[in-house]
């Protein structure tokens, strides 16, 4: 379960540095960088629920919402994009479930 | 309540229908609201999209759009109405004034706040940097 986690972690863009910069002595050295909420630095204020290619960046295969811990959103914004999720869901822009 | 609050409808007919039926469920629906009392602010047809899941055994769907000015009791009889048609799949009213206003003042806050502090450069891209930050704490 949990290398499959890991698994599903590193497929995302999201994740790449941060994973290297938490490896010394493998691969490129960085500096470990917080990660920085998207949504903050583009100043967006509405995250809307037709927006299906946006939303589709945080569900993974499986449906399920993106943690933040992962993405790296704020509080805020993750809240508005867990509510124009679940509203996509609804409306069959997205799955529930997948497979 | 006699305040005006704007809606936006989205609802997904049959694939199987004709566009020009598409079109008559749409002008049947406006005229709804209109009857009501309400405004209609913008109509758009997103057209046939691929379903993310079956719903009445169907894989595809026709989306419409709806933007309704009004007080809430044309939606209540809209809602009726599609309920009981069976060539609409699914349906779903957003009121989306509040959410507006919201990021309308989120807006506003952001410009006051930088005119507040004119930074410049380095300086700022820090201060960007910082704001995210605390804002994810």
């Amino acid at each position: 379960m949990s290398t499959n986690f890991e698994e599903r972690e590193s497929s995302y863009g999201f994740e790449r540095e941060y994973e290297r910069a938490g490896m010394p002595g493998r691969g490129p050295r960085r500096m470990q960088r917080r990660k920085i909420c998207r949504f903050c630095i583009d100043k967006v204020d509405l995250i809307d629920y037709k927006d299906v290619k946006l939303l589709q960046s945080y569900v993974p295969e499986r449906g399920k919402i993106l943690p933040r811990r992962i993405s790296g959103v704020c509080a805020t914004h993750q809240r508005m994009l867990a509510e124009a999720i679940k509203r996509a869901r609804n409306i069959a822009f997205l799955p529930y479930a997948a497979d | 309540m006699a305040d005006k609050r704007t809606y936006e409808v989205i609802f997904i007919v049959n694939p199987d229908a004709e566009d020009a039926e598409v079109m008559r469920l749409s002008e049947t629906f406006q005229k709804i609201i209109t009857d009501q009392g309400g405004a209609i602010s913008k109509t758009e047809m997103m057209g046939r999209r691929h379903l993310a899941y079956e719903i009445n055994h169907k894989r595809d769907g026709i989306y419409v759009l709806l933007e309704v000015e009004g007080s809430g009791k044309e939606i209540a009889e809209l809602e009726r109405r599609m309920r009981v048609n069976d060539r609409i799949l699914r349906y779903m009213t957003i009121r989306v004034d509040e959410d507006r206003r919201r990021a309308d003042k989120l807006k506003d806050r952001r410009a006051r706040k930088a005119k507040r502090r004119p930074l410049r450069g380095k300086a700022r891209a820090e201060e960007s940097e910082t704001e995210a930050e605390e804002a994810a704490a």
